[in-house]
C-alpha cells in the first residue's frame, strides 16, 4: 500500500507550494493545523511536514457517480487556500470529470495513463453512488456504466476514498424505494482499503485531513467498525455540542420562534439527530470554523448518518412509522394499540361474568359456606 | 370436628414462587416501570419554564442517569432469572418457557378454548388448572423475554458510546448491525410498547385466574403460594407444560 516510491518523478508537494508562491510560514501553519484536525500529537507535526516535504505528489483519480458535487465544492471552499490549491486543484488530481480542462477522448485517454503509469499507487477518490439498477443506465460515462468504471479503476487503487454519505451509505438517492438501485462503493468493491467519509457533504478539513493522513503514512487512518476514520467519527455531535448543558438541563426549544429559541436552548426537541450521529460538525465547524448548523440555531440532520432520510422527519424527534399511509407516529400507533388492548380486556371481562358465571357462582356458595360454618 | 367440612373440597397448598423468582419479578417490575416513564421522558422531555440557568439545573440528566441505573438492574436482574431457569424449581425452569413437546403446544390450545373462547364442554363450564405458568402463559412470557433481549441489546448498544466500561462496550456492534444509532434507538423505543402493552395484559390476567379459580393468582408473587383441590392434586389433573406425565387427552376431558 506503500506509495511513496517507484512514481515516476514528480514534484514535491513543497516544491508545488513554493512555486505557488506560499511562504515556509503558511506552509507551516496549514501543517499545524491538519495535523491537528487528524487528531495527531504536536510531537507529529515535524512528521506530517516532513512527509508535504520530501514525499513526491500522489497520484488521485477522482470519480464522480450519482452525487451533486456537494463533496468537491466543501473540499474546495476547505478553509486552507493550500488544501484547495496545492492538495486538489491544481497538482493532485489526474483525472477529476468536475475540475480537469480537458474533455472528451482527451479526458478518458488521461484517466488510462494514470491507470496504466501509477498502476497499484494511485489514491482514488469517489463521489457519488453507483446505480446498480436497469443494467446501471442511470449514470454513464464515455459509454460505460458507472459500475463498469468503478470495476476497472478500482483495479490498480493502493485505496479507495469514498466521499460523502453518497458513496459511503447511498445517501438521498437510495431512499425507499431507491428506484435507480443507488449502491455504496463498500458494498460492490471488495479487497481494497475502502475509507468512509460520510456527510453531505463532509467537512472539507476533514477531506483534507485524511488525505494528509495517507500522503504522511502511506497508509489508511484508523478506522471505526463502520469504516469512518476515527479521529473524526468518533464522537457523537451531541457530545460536543456547545448546547448540551442545556440538553442536561432539560431546557429545549419548542418552537422555531419561541422565546427559548432566542436564549439558545437545545434543539432536541425540534429533531436534533445530534444524539444520534457521529461527526466532528461541533468540533471543527463549517466554513473555516465559522458555525456549524446547530450553531446558527437549526437542529442537526444527521446527514452523515446511514439511511437518515428515511429514519424519519427532520423536525421531529417522534419516531415516525411509515407504511401507514400517511406517517404515523409510533407512540400514535402505541396508544391505538393500547386502546384497542384495553376494549379487548375490557370485552373479555364482561365475557368472563356470563362465561364463567357458574364456577364464580360455586365458587361463592362454597366460600360462603366456609364462613358461615367457621364460626358456628 | 374434623369432618365438619369435608364436603368442601380441601385446598392444597404448594410452593410454587421461590423467593429468588419472586425477588426477580418485584424488581423486574419495577425496574421496567422506572424505564418506561423515563424513557417516554428521554424520547419527549416536557417543556420547562425555567429562570434558572443551564448549570443550576439537571433535569435530563437525572432522567437518563435513572433510566442507567434502572438498566443495569433490570440487565442482571435479567441474568439471573436466565440462572435461575437452569437451577430453580420446576415452575421456574426453562421448559415452562420455550415448548420441547407437542403438549405444549396442545395446552396452548386447551388454554386458548376456555379462558379465551370461554367455551363450555358439554354444558359444562371449564376451568384450566395448573400450578406453574400455564403453557399460553410461559410461551408469552418467553416472548418477554426476547424482548427484553432486544431491549438489552439496544440499549447497551446505545450506551457503548457513553460508557467507558467494558460491559456496555461489549454491545457496541449492535448499532454497527442496524447502520447506525437511529434506527437503533427507533427500535429500543417501538419495543417499549410491547412491554406497556405487556403489563396492562399481564396484570389483568392475572386478576382474572384469581377471580375465576379463587387458588391465591395475585400473591402467588407475594407469598410464593398457589392452592389446588385435593382431587384435582390426586387426579393429576393440574397441568405443567412440557413434563410427559399427562396425557393431552386429560386437560380438556377435565
Ligand atoms: C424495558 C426496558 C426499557 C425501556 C422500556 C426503555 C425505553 C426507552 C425509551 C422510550 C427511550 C427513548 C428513545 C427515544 O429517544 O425515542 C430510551 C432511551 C435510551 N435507553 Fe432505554 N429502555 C429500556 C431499557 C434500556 C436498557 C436495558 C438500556 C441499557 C443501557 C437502555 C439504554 C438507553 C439509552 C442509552 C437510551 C438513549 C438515551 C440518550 O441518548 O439520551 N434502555 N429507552
Ligand atoms: C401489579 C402488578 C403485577 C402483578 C400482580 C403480577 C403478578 C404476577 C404473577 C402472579 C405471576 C405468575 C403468573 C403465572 O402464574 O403464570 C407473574 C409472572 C410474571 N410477571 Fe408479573 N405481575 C405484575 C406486574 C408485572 C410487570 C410490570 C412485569 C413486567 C413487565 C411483569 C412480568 C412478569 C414476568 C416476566 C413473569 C414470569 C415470571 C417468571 O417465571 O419469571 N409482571 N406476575
Ligand atoms: S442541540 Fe442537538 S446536538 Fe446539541 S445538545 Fe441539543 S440535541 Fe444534542
Amino acid at each position: 500500500m506503500k506509495n511513496d516510491n517507484a512514481l515516476v518523478s514528480q514534484p514535491t508537494y513543497y516544491e508545488e507550494v513554493q512555486r505557488k508562491g506560499y511562504s515556509r510560514r503558511d506552509f507551516v501553519k496549514f501543517v499545524s493545523m491538519m495535523t491537528a484536525f487528524i487528531g495527531l500529537e504536536q510531537s507529529a507535526i515535524g512528521q506530517v511536514a516532513k512527509a508535504l516535504e520530501t514525499k513526491q505528489r500522489m497520484p488521485v483519480i477522482w470519480l464522480h457517480f450519482q452525487e451533486c458535487t456537494c463533496c468537491s465544492e466543501s473540499f474546495l471552499r476547505s478553509s486552507h487556500p493550500i488544501v484547495a490549491d496545492i492538495l486538489l486543484d491544481k497538482i493532485s488530481l489526474d483525472y477529476s470529470e468536475t475540475l480537469m480542462a480537458a474533455s472528451g477522448t482527451q479526458a478518458e485517454d488521461v484517466l488510462k495513463n494514470t491507470m496504466a503509469k501509477y498502476k497499484g499507487q494511485y489514491l482514488l477518490c469517489i463521489e457519488g453512488s453507483v446505480p446498480m439498477g436497469a443494467d446501471g443506465v442511470y449514470c454513464m460515462i464515455g459509454g460505460k456504466t458507472s459500475f463498469q468504471i468503478l470495476q476497472e479503476v478500482s483495479e490498480g487503487a493502493a485505496a479507495i476514498i469514498a466521499w460523502g454519505s453518497c458513496a459511503s451509505n447511498g445517501c438521498v438517492q437510495s431512499a425507499k424505494p431507491n428506484p435507480t438501485g443507488a449502491t455504496p462503493i463498500h458494498k460492490l468493491i471488495k479487497g481494497k482499503p475502502i475509507i468512509k467519509v460520510p456527510g453531505c457533504p463532509p467537512i472539507g478539513e476533514v477531506m483534507a485531513g485524511v488525505i494528509v493522513h495517507y500522503l504522511t503514512f502511506g497508509r489508511i487512518p484508523e478506522l471505526d467498525r463502520l469504516g469512518r476514520p476515527k479521529a473524526f467519527y468518533n464522537k457523537r455531535v451531541h457530545d460536543t455540542c456547545y448546547r448540551r448543558p442545556f440538553y442536561d438541563a432539560g431546557l429545549f426549544v419548542e418552537t422555531f420562534d419561541d422565546e427559548n429559541a432566542k436564549k439558545g436552548y437545545c434543539l432536541y426537541k425540534v429533531g436534533c439527530k445530534g444524539p444520534s450521529t457521529y461527526n466532528a460538525c461541533a468540533v471543527t465547524k463549517w466554513n473555516g470554523g465559522t458555525s456549524f448548523p446547530i450553531q446558527s440555531g437549526h437542529p442537526c440532520i444527521g446527514c452523515s448518518e446511514e439511511n437518515f432520510w428515511d429514519n424519519g422527519r427532520l423536525y421531529d424527534r417522534a419516531s415516525s412509522f411509515s407504511g401507514f399511509g400517511i406517517e404515523a407516529n409510533a407512540d400514535d400507533l402505541g396508544k391505538v394499540a393500547l386502546g384497542v388492548t384495553a376494549a379487548g380486556l375490557a370485552v373479555h371481562a364482561i365475557a368472563t361474568n356470563f362465561g364463567k358465571s357458574k364456577l364464580i357462582h360455586d365458587h361463592e356458595t362454597e366460600g360462603k359456606e366456609s364462613e358461615q360454618e367457621l364460626d358456628s | 370436628m374434623a369432618n365438619k367440612y369435608l364436603h368442601i373440597p380441601r385446598l392444597r397448598r404448594v410452593y410454587v414462587w421461590e423467593l429468588p423468582v419472586r425477588i426477580y419479578h418485584w424488581l423486574n417490575a419495577l425496574a421496567i416501570v422506572v424505564l418506561i416513564i423515563t424513557g417516554f421522558y428521554i424520547s419527549n422531555p416536557v417543556a420547562l419554564l425555567s429562570s434558572k440557568d443551564a448549570s443550576q439545573q439537571y433535569i435530563m440528566g437525572w432522567f437518563r442517569y435513572i433510566h442507567f441505573a434502572a438498566a443495569y438492574i433490570f440487565f442482571f436482574n435479567f441474568l439471573f432469572r436466565l440462572y435461575w431457569g437452569f437451577v430453580g424449581n420446576k415452575y421456574a425452569n426453562w421448559k415452562q418457557f420455550i415448548p420441547t413437546s407437542k403438549r405444549f403446544f396442545h395446552e396452548i390450545w386447551a388454554v386458548f378454548k376456555i379462558d379465551i373462547l370461554m367455551l363450555k364442554k358439554n354444558g359444562k363450564e371449564q376451568e384450566h388448572l395448573s400450578i406453574g405458568h400455564n403453557a399460553m402463559a410461559g410461551i408469552i412470557y418467553f416472548m418477554t423475554f426476547l424482548a427484553f433481549l432486544v431491549q438489552c441489546l439496544t440499549g447497551f448498544g446505545l450506551y457503548a458510546r457513553m460508557s467507558s466500561w467494558w460491559l456496555p462496550k461489549l454491545f457496541a456492534w449492535v448499532p454497527v448491525l442496524l447502520g447506525g444509532d437511529i434506527l437503533t434507538r427507533k427500535i429500543h423505543h417501538w419495543s417499549m410498547w410491547y412491554f406497556i402493552i405487556f403489563t396492562v395484559i399481564h396484570v389483568y390476567l392475572v386478576f382474572y385466574h384469581d377471580y375465576v379459580e379463587g387458588r391465591g393468582e395475585t400473591s402467588s408473587m407475594v407469598g410464593g403460594w398457589k392452592f389446588i383441590e385435593e382431587d384435582v392434586f390426586e387426579k393429576n389433573l393440574h397441568q405443567t407444560p412440557n413434563p410427559e406425565k399427562t396425557e393431552v387427552e386429560e386437560i380438556t376431558k377435565h
